[in-house]
């Protein structure tokens, strides 16, 4: 069941439950007057020209049935770690566990994309293990490492780019997220599934 | 070639932005006055969506190193043009002459344009004819302030080269331009059913006080504290869009502007509509605007 909400005269907001999967239904309908559409942690926004007849648009998108997943094995890109993080004590901390039982049940979850935001190419993760939910920083760092792996509330996130940032740090990958030569500048994009593999220094 | 002597308080590169990436997290940028990039591109001659300069307040001063065919617009004040640097005539004292904004100005090599702070308004658009070459990123020129993608802030020094954009000769010697006035129309939701009925009655019956913090990502305004329904609620992070009014727990709504990310975690209790959202560009602190709800 899709809710439609108007989001100004440009854009509307569903309420949907499978958000890749209206994504998806989406961009293989290409509907005519849609201009763009953006995923979110449980909405998708699609965005229309002034042209668009707005009401029929939104008739249009509450009657479309999410697509699912193509068949076999989705493709999952595995992100090399080296967990030396400044926050991984104060997680250890908080959930109650060594350090090592941290990094051991960051390793072993699966992670999807749920969506970008807050910076370029920064995803968010869906999948953290949920002893690990720490809230995010009270005053975030100021610079924050490009490729720095971290965890806030129920997310994980690999810092694309040097950035200001809240999130608690666990370690860092070498492996470039953004790169602004590619044609999808982003490594991470919606619906992506990650792992974390652990290496040494 | 142009070469910046002073960019004044803020000097961004702009076009009418990037469009199309915010799934990946890159927001759409661009002027944030989209109406007056398109204006100054008209009166030179170039294609509407030429690369400008966005300039904050006055003080911006460029030097021709080449004459040349110029608009500004956007902001009210004054420009003023001056004999240059290292160009003597003698016997012709270089007097500096004021020009009109929303007009061709044509500016001989040498010479010097400088943007005078605005009497009403803020932002200035600088339209040169044949545009500024830059390199694009994701297909702009736009500087987006927040993401760091496009050209970095225009410094002293910085000598922009011509680009290509224009497309025929200047066809009118001046456009007059109305500021378009009264209440900032708006559309509520998509979250306005998080709010109380007090504050979304009071969004559209009470003066908004534009704070100091307003900048490209946003404008804070001033006034009756918008409440929620319920105060320790929180909103899964979801897409937002240039105009939506975020209202933070604090109560004192936010209105997005062009370099917003492209997602947010505050309930949206309205969404300024799309004719509207160029004048954000020229609130200036200290402002009070209304707003008034409007359906389409």
């Amino acid at each position: 069941m899709t809710l439609v909400r108007k989001c100004g005269d440009r854009a509307l907001l569903l309420e949907v439950d499978d958000v890749h999967g209206m994504v998806r239904a989406l961009e293989a309908l290409d509907l005519p007057g849609v201009t763009e559409i953006v995923a979110g942690a449980r909405t998708v926004l699609v965005s229309h020209g002034a042209d668009a007849d707005v009401n029929a648009l939104a008739r249009r998108v509450a009657g479309i049935t999410p697509m699912a997943e193509p068949e076999g094995d989705p493709a999952t890109i595995t992100l090399e770690v080296i967990y030396d993080g400044d926050d991984l004590g104060v997680v250890a901390g908080v959930a109650g566990i060594s350090v090592e039982e941290v990094i051991a049940r960051h390793v072993g979850a699966d992670y999807q994309v749920a969506f970008c935001g807050f910076s370029p190419g920064f995803a968010y993760l869906r999948g953290l293990d949920p002893s690990l939910v720490v809230p995010r920083l009270a005053s975030p760092r100021t610079r924050v490492p490009a490729g720095s792996v971290a965890i806030a509330d129920t997310w994980s996130a690999v810092y694309p780019r040097e950035s200001p940032g809240g999130w608690r740090l666990l370690g860092h990958t070498r492996t470039p997220l953004w790169d602004l030569t590619s044609p999808v500048p982003a490594l991470l994009t919606p619906g992506t599934r990650v792992r974390f593999a652990r290496i040494a220094s | 070639m142009i070469e910046v002597i002073s960019p004044g308080p803020q000097t961004l590169v702009q076009d009418l932005g990037r469009p199309g990436w915010a799934a990946l997290g890159v927001g759409s940028s661009g002027a944030f006055d989209r109406a007056s990039l398109r204006l100054a591109n008209r009166l030179v001659g170039n294609r509407e969506s030429a690369t400008c300069l966005e300039t904050l307040g006055g003080g911006l001063e460029i030097h021709f190193r080449v004459a040349c065919v110029v608009a500004v617009t956007g902001a009210e004040g004054s420009v003023m043009v001056r004999g240059g640097v290292g160009v003597s005539q003698p016997g012709q004292p270089h007097r500096p002459r004021g020009e009109s904004r929303n007009s061709p100005l044509y500016v001989n090599e040498g010479e010097v344009l400088t943007i005078g702070p605005p009497t009403a308004g803020l932002r200035s658009y600088v339209a040169v004819r044949r545009g500024i070459a830059v390199p694009h990123v994701l297909g702009s020129a736009s500087r987006d302030t927040l993401g760091g993608i496009g050209p970095e802030p225009v410094l002293a020094g910085d000598l922009l080269d011509l680009g290509d954009d224009g497309t025929h000769d200047p066809l009118v010697d001046h456009v007059a331009v109305r500021a378009r006035s009264g209440p900032l129309r708006v559309m509520l939701g998509p979250r306005e059913d998080w709010f109380t009925a007090d504050a979304i009655s009071a969004l559209t019956t009470t003066h908004w006080s534009v704070a100091t913090q307003i900048d490209r990502v946003g404008i804070r305004l001033l006034g009756v504290p918008l409440s929620r329904v319920e105060p320790s609620r929180e909103l899964p992070s979801e897409p937002v869009v240039s105009g939506a009014i975020q209202v933070p727990p604090d109560g004192s709504p936010v209105i997005l502007g062009p370099d917003h990310p492209t997602t947010g975690g505050y309930p949206v209790i309205a969404v300024v509509i799309d004719a509207d959202l160029d004048r954000l560009a020229q609130l200036r602190p200290g402002d009070v605007i209304d707003m008034r709800a409007v359906e389409v």
